[in-house]
């Protein structure tokens, strides 16, 4: 059949994968490729912190309370105990790295499976599950965290299960409404038809199928975590002091906030830039991955 | 004297994608008399499509470009009027009508309302008269309960009525020129068939144009008066509907007048097919478009464009071995 | 004595449609309603009507997509249509279908090898080398190439698509493969080519076919006998020559007129019914096609044609051709 399958048409149907793969469609998108730079950056004082930080981040020095930015080499200055800011932000991020994409895991996986038995079922599993959500959703997420605080006391494993369950049903709903798109598609019918099991239908055919969308909202909801973080910190619900985290380091700026802003606008410059570069990425992503979804 | 309606000189249409140009409509010509019905058969990328919506304009910028060419209509150049010229020809004198009809009517806004903004953007009347045209023309394209069906939404309608619902909207213009993309594919044939009748009433009583866009030769036969067959953005051949059933003469005609299926074929032989697939139009070069797939293919196919030869009167055809001088020997299968 | 393959026994599909009002009680919408057919082995079987008539319905009825209402089917005598579990997995073997869409039938992030490959590895046949060998095989069959083993759907044409979805429904090596409308989303010239692979397959592999389509000639073409359906109901069915050399329904007959002609001599005259087919919510209890017959009678509303036999196997639901049956015997 294919005697006229030219070696030109293989050659642009090569070219034409190049220049359709995801990969390069996100590279010709420079708010993607920013977002990308700001991630890769953050992710990178996250893993190496103790290379970049120029000081131990809970060293206290007490005679060298509250400098400013610049003096004494200490480029974003020191706190109200004399701890280096800058060592503080670098192990920070390594904190709310840790507890944003922590905490999209645990919300990512409980939700998509819910959201997968719930799509595919239907019917009275399919009202419970989605009732639960809806119960979830309408608890709003500072009281959700305060109650598992308090349950499960401080601490990093407790902020990220906070976070991870606060997470569930957004990772609930939008997978359970794309199973049902696909779901019904003629290829899971042709699945069926050839005697497959619900579970290989759902996880070899159906999973990959949604994950795009998936992984849009992940790369989003990580912004929200790194806030969710902070937010919890700055009320004391989070990472118990010293260690550093950003919500951490903008709760003890927060005090001293007409005397010393640096303390406090550092560290939510840091939170600001990081969210946008996450949003940025993940917008981009959504662009090549689920055009459908642009708003 | 017959009158010429449309003329469209050596259009070209092209798409520019990251991956190249595709040359969707690649120097297209032909002529519609008043009254004529003309048919654009081809596969799909043939470039059929585009075709009809370059006449209108309405291709999709800035992937798709009209790059060359003239569309008279009634003398006067399409491609060069002014925005407001052509909003003021589309939809008073050419309307468009495409193979899925819920696409062309907006949802959200009841039949009635649409016909009588369609007419009201036309003609300067009152609204109770342009409701009274819009009736008219529902009860015209013969919709049972027209007063009734004023008040529906598309949705509410079978595809066929909604078919029927495009028509009478292009009647309630004074008409010139109907471009039909497909009309009938999406319906039944029970359905086709009285929609085709419809059409063919519409065009005795206002002696409108039609263009009728279609892969279903049938149609072609029970329709047009002239067709052209298209390939890959080019006119293959081009002539009277009669003429090109009794002698057609390029092999790709050949090939799709053999492939179609009908009631009288032998069901214990094979059908004839063209092997292959349409080509990527990516791929157009200086060469015959169809030779990757012709049975009679030669060494100037592959190097040299073949140029549209009118080899008989009205009888266009664009292959090196049909022109006046040489003929192609069909091969009995 | 012809070799029954499948028997369709009173088939009912009804679907339950919920009302747009609050407290009304949901319709009932028959899409097939009390059918009953044999396929024989070996031969193609043409189902033709229009949209909404319920040919597909009754096809992924058959492959058991959905569970007949009412009614029971028989494959080679046995009674499918309650069978779960691994009985029903051992049917899917033998039944297969291929789906109109060539788009929408294969799963998008999987290469055409594995989609092939699939079916063998959900019903655990031979090891990934001799599977491998079997899709290269399978590929070539359908016109294929070999090098097409890791592309991916989206990289295929129309008709490429279907041959990926023929190949994939050979691999087990059915006995009966539904073709619900394979060709009519393809191009003319490609449908001829597929249409040649279905006749070719069916040679080689002694396939049956039940063929659904609402395109006439391509029906004529693939099919030795043909069922004619409306508004959920048989209204004819009879072997291919007598079904298109002497249609009885007056539908049948509204069906063959409305085909268009085959040359720009031909004057075809149009029977063409009244009014639009009803919906099949508010399906009559009598012939379905009462308003819109143009023969018709007073008992036409009020009892349901039965399919009598009009000689040769051909059978009609007309009172048109009982009364004349009737009054044959009298």
């Amino acid at each position: 059949m294919n005697t006229v399958d030219l070696k030109d048409k293989d050659k642009l149907f090569l070219t034409e994968k190049k220049a359709n793969s995801p990969w390069s469609k996100l590279k010709r998108n420079k708010t993607a490729m920013i977002g990308l730079f700001i991630v890769i950056i953050m992710t990178l004082l996250a893993l190496f912190s103790p290379v970049f930080a120029p000081h131990d981040p809970n060293q206290m020095n007490l005679s060298k309370v509250h400098l400013k930015p610049g003096v004494e080499g200490f480029i974003f200055g020191t706190d109200d105990v004399g701890r280096d800011i800058l060592s503080r932000i670098i192990y920070g991020a390594r904190i709310s790295m840790i507890v944003a994409i922590g905490g999209t895991l645990v919300g990512g996986i409980i939700g998509v499976l819910l959201g997968l038995i719930s799509g595919y079922s239907g019917g009275t599993i399919d009202s419970i599950i989605m009732r639960l959500m809806d119960a979830m959703f309408a608890f709003p997420f500072v009281l959700l965290a305060i109650v598992l605080m308090t349950v499960l006391g401080n601490g990093l494993r407790n902020v990220i299960l906070a976070i991870g369950i606060a997470n569930i049903p957004g990772y609930a709903r939008i997978t359970r409404g794309q199973v049902h798109v696909v779901k019904n598609e003629e290829y899971c019918n042709a699945i069926r038809v050839l005697g497959a099991s619900n579970t290989r239908l759902l996880l070899n055919h159906i999973l990959p199928n949604i994950l795009s969308p998936i992984i849009v909202y992940a790369t989003l909801s990580i912004a929200g975590a790194i806030i969710s973080e902070a937010a919890l910190s700055f009320l004391g619900l989070g990472i118990s002091p010293p260690t550093a985290s950003w919500g951490n380091i903008l709760r003890g700026g927060k005090d001293f906030l007409n005397t010393y802003p640096h303390v406090a606008t550092i560290s939510g410059l840091f939170i600001l830039i990081t969210v946008l570069g996450f949003n940025l990425l993940g917008d981009g992503i959504r662009d090549v991955l689920d055009p459908k979804m642009k708003r | 004297m017959k009158e010429k309606l449309l003329d469209v000189k050596d259009l070209k249409t092209y798409f520019y994608l990251s991956s190249g140009i595709v040359k969707a409509v690649d120097g297209v010509s032909f002529t519609l008399e008043k009254g004529q019905t003309m048919g654009i058969v081809g596969e799909s990328g043939s470039g059929k499509s585009v075709t009809a919506s370059s006449i209108t304009r309405l291709i999709s910028k800035p992937i798709g470009k009209i790059v060359n060419g003239e569309v008279l209509f009634e003398g006067k150049d399409i491609l060069k009027m002014s925005n407001k010229e052509l909003l003021s020809i589309r939809g008073k004198d050419i309307s468009m009508i495409f193979q899925d009809p819920m696409t062309s009517l907006d949802p959200v806004y009841r039949i009635g309302e649409q016909m009588i903004e369609v007419i009201l953007t036309h003609q300067k009347i009152s609204k109770q008269e342009a409701k009274r045209i819009a009736i008219d023309a529902l009860i015209n394209v013969g919709i049972s309960d027209a007063e009734d069906r004023f008040n529906s939404y598309p949705h509410e309608f079978s595809g066929g009525m909604r078919q029927r619902v495009m028509i009478a909207m292009s009647l309630v213009g004074d008409l010139k020129l109907i471009i039909a993309d497909e009309p009938t594919t999406a319906l039944d044939v029970t359905v086709q068939a009285k929609v085709l009748e419809l059409l063919k009433d519409v065009q005795k009583k206002t002696n409108t144009s039609i263009l009728m866009i279609t892969h279903n030769l049938g149609v072609v036969w029970d329709m047009c008066d002239t067709v052209m067959v298209m390939y890959a953005g080019k006119t293959v051949e081009y002539a009277k509907v009669k003429e090109l059933y009794k002698n057609p003469l390029h092999p790709y005609t050949w090939g799709l007048l053999d492939s179609m299926p009908k009631l009288s074929q032998d069901s214990n032989k094979p059908l004839i097919t063209i092997e292959g697939s349409p080509p990527d139009l990516r791929l157009t070069g200086n060469f015959c478009n169809f030779h990757y797939r012709c049975p009679y293919v030669q060494d100037i196919c592959r190097t040299k464009m073949p140029e549209l030869i009118e080899v008989d009167e009205g009888h266009f055809v664009s292959c090196h071995f049909q022109t006046r001088e040489n003929t192609l020997e069909r091969k009995e299968v | 004595m012809k070799d029954v393959i499948l028997k369709v026994n009173n088939l009912s599909q009804k679907f339950k449609i919920k009302s747009k009002k609050l407290f009304d009680k949901p319709k009932i919408l028959k899409a097939v309603n009390n059918v009953s057919f044999e396929v024989y082995r070996g031969e193609t079987l043409g189902i033709i009507g229009e949209s909404g008539c319920g040919k597909s319905t009754l096809g992924r009825t058959i492959i058991k997509l959905l569970n007949p209402t009412e009614g029971e089917i028989l494959y080679n005598g046995k009674k499918i249509n309650d069978l779960r579990g691994s009985q029903l997995k051992s049917i899917r073997k033998d039944i297969q279908i291929i789906f109109q869409d060539p788009y929408s039938s294969l799963d998008p992030r999987k290469t055409t090898g594995y989609l092939i490959e699939e079916p063998m590895i959900i019903h655990n046949i031979d090891d990934s080398k001799k599977r491998r060998e079997k899709v290269e095989t399978l590929l070539k069959e359908v016109g294929l190439d070999v090098k097409h083993y890791n592309r991916y759907p989206h990289e295929f044409s129309g008709g490429q698509r279907q041959r990926i979805n023929i190949a994939r429904a050979l691999a087990l090596d059915p006995k009966l493969i539904i073709c619900d409308e394979p060709v009519s989303a393809l191009d003319v010239s490609v449908q001829a080519q597929v249409l040649n692979l279905f006749k070719d397959l069916q040679k080689k592999h002694g396939l049956t076919y039940i063929f659904i389509s609402h395109d006439l000639s391509v029906v004529k073409y693939i099919s030795d006998r043909i069922v004619i359906m409306y508004l959920g109901k048989i209204v004819e069915i009879g072997d291919n020559e007598s079904i298109y050399s002497d249609p009885k329904h007056p539908y049948t007959l509204a069906l063959f007129s409305a085909i268009p002609p085959e040359s720009p001599f031909e004057k075809k005259e149009k029977l063409t019914l009244e009014g639009e087919i009803p919906s099949p919510l508010n399906l009559p209890k009598d012939c379905p096609l009462t308003g819109r017959c143009p023969h018709e009678m007073a008992i036409c509303s009020q009892k349901n044609p039965e399919l009598v036999d009009v000689g040769k196997s051909h059978k009609v639901a007309c009172f048109l051709y009982q009364q004349k049956g009737n009054e044959k015997n009298e």
